[in-house]
């Protein structure tokens, strides 16, 4: 069956966690809950209480984590690279939802902010999620041009402005697997099921007009597991930092693919 | 534990290259049943009363049975493609797969020629 229940070692709630206290004189307190788990202490994941004087800290949830990390806990262990929403790395869960950490501002949220890494993905290490099979699937889908025609000896492939609009908002993906890791069919066939990410990364070859492997690349897709585990839950656009709709990009495969065949 | 690269995993044992006929026909049989199943409530509320001999006697007109096939072949297939659905979402240890799937099949068959033998029987003249 698919694995509904955490594995039997990743019960956070068997462990009572550390309570840091905010310093004294802090005028602004907000306290953050956040997922911790060392795989080498052997121990059981536990939620610690880091009490954050929010005046003393940058806007957004990354600022909070980072103050953490250099003033009160140096040991908490996350990514994050360019604290402007563009890199990706700095994707977990906040207080429910997958988005990153660095374009959430901590004033959006009430009472206490919940920090776990991103949902149904293997732990390394607090909020580090191990992204193997996520980038394997990306490369998975050939995310890069294939032609048969050669290209130009002077110039670029020419492509119309109406053509490369097409690709604009797909392209700009950030593979930071918010969306993958808010799919339900992904999280029961995360090994069968591509999921929303490296689907969108498909379609952006697929309607890019210089492409011209789009047959081969619907051959690759037509899959009961592969594409079609996809039941328009549309978790994904919802999660989407980005503001991306991979849902739509999902059916609109669907639809070229009835397209050929019907 | 297995050596194997994350791409080779992910790859598996590449595309079936089918799927595209179930997404197809999950959708036509829903927008078909949409008008039999339509026509059957209203069928039935316009029947005069549930008795035996009133129900045959509706199942008895030839246009009346030709619909009444359609609608439980029609609901008999969906309901299979349906299913398999929630099969292939929640079940994955091999062995179980394949005989949950090959029971779903053989149950639909059952009761899709059941139905339909019903059907028959009565529109071509009905014990009374």
């Amino acid at each position: 069956m698919a694995e509904f229940s955490l594995p039997a070692n990743s019960r956070y709630k068997d462990i009572p966690g550390k309570v840091h206290a905010a310093p004294i004189g802090a005028t602004k307190v907000k306290a953050f809950r956040i997922y911790r788990f060392d795989p080498e202490s052997g121990e059981k994941p536990r939620i610690d209480t880091y009490e954050v004087d929010t005046g003393k800290c940058g806007p957004m949830v990354l600022d909070a984590l980072l103050k953490i990390k250099n003033e009160v806990d140096s040991s908490l262990t996350f990514r994050r690279s360019c604290r402007e929403g563009i890199c990706g790395s700095c994707a977990m869960n906040i207080d429910g939802t997958n988005t990153l950490a660095c374009i959430k501002a901590i004033d959006d949220m009430a009472g206490e902010v919940r920090i776990f890494p991103l949902p149904h993905m293997p732990v390394v290490k607090d909020l580090v999620p191990d992204l193997t099979n996520f980038y394997a699937q990306y490369a998975a889908v050939k995310p890069w041009l294939q032609t048969r025609t050669p290209a130009p000896p002077d110039q670029e492939r020419l492509q119309s402005k109406e053509d490369q609009e097409k690709v604009d908002k797909p392209s700009a993906c950030i593979l930071c697997a918010c969306c993958s890791t808010s799919c339900p069919s992904y999280w029961w066939n995360s090994d069968r099921y591509l999921g929303p990410a490296a689907l969108l990364a498909a379609y952006r070859w697929i309607v890019d007009s210089r492409d011209e492997a789009t047959g081969e690349r619907l051959d690759e897709l037509e899959d009961p597991f592969r594409l079609y585990r996809c039941h328009t839950i549309m978790n994904c656009t919802e999660a989407c930092p980005k503001d991306l709709n991979p849902a739509k990009a999902i059916s609109e495969i669907k639809r070229l693919i009835a397209e050929r065949q019907y | 534990m297995s050596l194997q690269s994350p791409l080779g995993r992910a790859l598996g044992q590449g595309s079936a290259k089918s799927g595209v006929h179930h997404w197809w026909a999950e959708r036509v049989s829903a927008a078909a049943l949409v008008p039999l199943g339509l026509w059957f409530a209203f069928a039935l509320a316009a029947l005069p009363d549930l008795t035996y001999g009133s129900v045959c006697a509706f199942v008895a007109v030839p246009c009346h049975a030709v619909l009444l096939v359609l609608l439980v072949a029609t609901l008999t297939y969906h309901s299979r493609l349906g299913l398999q659905v929630v099969v292939d979402d929640y079940v994955h240890a091999k062995g179980v797969k394949l005989v949950t799937t090959l029971m779903l099949n053989f149950i639909h068959a059952i009761l899709g020629v059941a139905m339909v033998l019903a059907v028959v029987r009565l529109s071509l003249g009905y014990p009374t």
